[in-house]
């Protein structure tokens, strides 16, 4: 783990500071906007990692149900809190744009409203792993995470009937569509460093709770020696 | 025995002790009573406003005094371990659980029943649309929440805090299916729109919960 460490952080950090020139130094102004439309390069990435480490880790939940190893389930808490990081992100730059470019910090939108519910059903997926007892954690947070899942479709299509019933203050909500061929060069080597970047997180916190996990059942074994002795 | 006969014993059992304490219908009386006066001072709403916001109130103050009923499902059954006995006994898990839903739901109901006129008084509430339509909306939104409810209860009543867990893991998956309610219920009040995509939007939510519902809870009853 050391190892892997050492060789990926500094290579990712270098990574991240590369795309960070481009995205604030190289990448053209946007006309309308001004600077403030460079937050899409960290606000669209972080989403998509998000949305990644859920999907993780709703698959890593459905293994665990079925195989019971231990793997999966951590690597579903690993992806569920890299998911909430990287949401959290997605959830502070997004108002920050807002703000500026549609005159407000918030509007209960399908995708912002969706990206809100599926903030909070993961925060509780981790309330869940911390205060569950002893050896049920896993299987208790597994079952919930296919509940969260599973919720994350219908909240969308009930936002979206929702809003296109009563037409939302702010007009034409949508990030540019169609980027010029400069920002999308942009865009693409940040969505890549991003993706690194969750991926190095998911591995990183994959491994700690694997040792985590080993230390405790070393811990019990050594209890349950004593007793015996 | 069979998962019918399992079920009804369970629910007849839930019942006959409902019946001679009444803890559950009323805490969860007593507890909406004291939300529909707080929320009537706080907004003190004219009869037409109330109109547009009762549905909400309603529905809010049933999941919150839901929770008070939902809390108590399995405690019952961890007094000298029946929930163990139960798990060792061949007895279907889901025809457990389906009689602790049931038996939630007809509380909720009679909850429902008691508290209506209550809410139709204190916000002089008159209806614009039709009214069957609200009794079809109230059917479909209270098993939502009560058969999530009782899974939640299930697996709340494993962890360290149980009473707070309940709510912390309800409320998130609720969501949903609280705004086809209210926007339903809404819409039937002031009969502005067609609650049809609600209805409709609740009976999938209610499909698809009870499914995941009964495909899990084996697992969570068996968790170790």
């Amino acid at each position: 783990m050391k190892k892997l460490a050492l060789i990926s952080i500094p290579l990712t950090v270098a990574l991240l500071a590369y795309t960070s020139y481009l995205a604030l130094m190289v990448a053209p102004t946007e006309q309308t906007m001004g600077d403030v439309q460079r937050i899409f390069y960290y606000h669209v990435p972080s989403g998509w990692v998000a949305g990644l480490c859920f999907f993780i880790n709703f698959v890593a939940s459905a293994v665990f149900l079925w195989k019971r190893s231990e793997a999966s389930d951590a690597l579903a808490a690993a992806s569920a809190e890299v998911g909430v990081v990287f949401c959290t992100v997605l959830l502070i730059t997004g108002p920050l744009w807002a703000r500026p470019v549609w005159g407000i910090w918030w509007t209960w939108d399908a995708r912002l409203t969706t990206t809100l519910v599926l903030w909070l059903i993961y925060v509780s997926y981790l309330v869940l792993r911390r205060f569950a007892a002893g050896g049920q954690t896993q299987v208790l947070a597994a079952a919930f995470a296919i509940f969260g899942f599973a919720d994350v479709p219908i909240v969308y299509m009930s936002i979206r009937w929702f809003r296109t019933q009563h037409p939302s203050p702010v007009m034409g909500g949508g990030e540019n569509s169609g980027l010029a061929p400069a920002m999308l060069h942009v865009f693409l080597t940040n969505l890549v460093a991003f993706t690194v970047l969750g991926v190095l997180f998911v591995v990183l916190r994959y491994k700690l709770q694997m040792q985590e996990q080993a230390l405790e059942s070393a811990h019990a074994q050594m209890a349950l020696k004593g007793v015996s002795r | 025995m069979s998962t019918l006969g399992v079920t009804r014993a369970t629910l007849v059992k839930d019942l006959r002790m409902e019946w001679r304490s009444k803890d559950a219908v009323n805490s969860m009386l007593f507890f909406s009573l004291l939300v529909v006066v707080i929320f009537s001072f706080a907004f003190n709403p004219t009869a037409e406003e109330s109109r547009r916001i009762a549905g909400g109130l309603i529905w809010v103050a049933f999941l919150f005094a839901a929770v008070v009923a939902l809390n108590q499902t399995w405690a019952r059954e961890l007094r000298n371990q029946v929930l163990d006995a139960y798990r060792v006994s061949p007895a279907p898990p889901n025809a457990l659980f389906l009689a602790k839903t049931l038996g939630n739901f007809l509380f909720v109901v009679v909850l429902e029943i008691l508290m209506t006129p209550l809410f139709v008084v204190f916000y002089e509430l008159r209806s614009v649309g039709p009214v069957w339509q609200l009794l079809v909306i109230a059917l479909l939104g209270t098993w939502a929440l009560v058969v999530n409810g009782t899974f939640f209860a299930g697996l709340s009543i494993r962890t360290r805090n149980r009473e707070i867990m309940l709510p912390l893991l309800l409320f998130p998956i609720t969501i949903p299916a609280l705004l086809a309610m209210v926007d339903a219920t809404t819409s039937i009040l002031t009969g502005e729109a067609s609650p049809d995509f609600w209805m409709k939007m609740l009976a999938v939510y209610d499909i698809v919960f009870t499914a995941i519902c009964l495909l899990l809870f084996e697992t969570v009853l068996n968790a170790e």
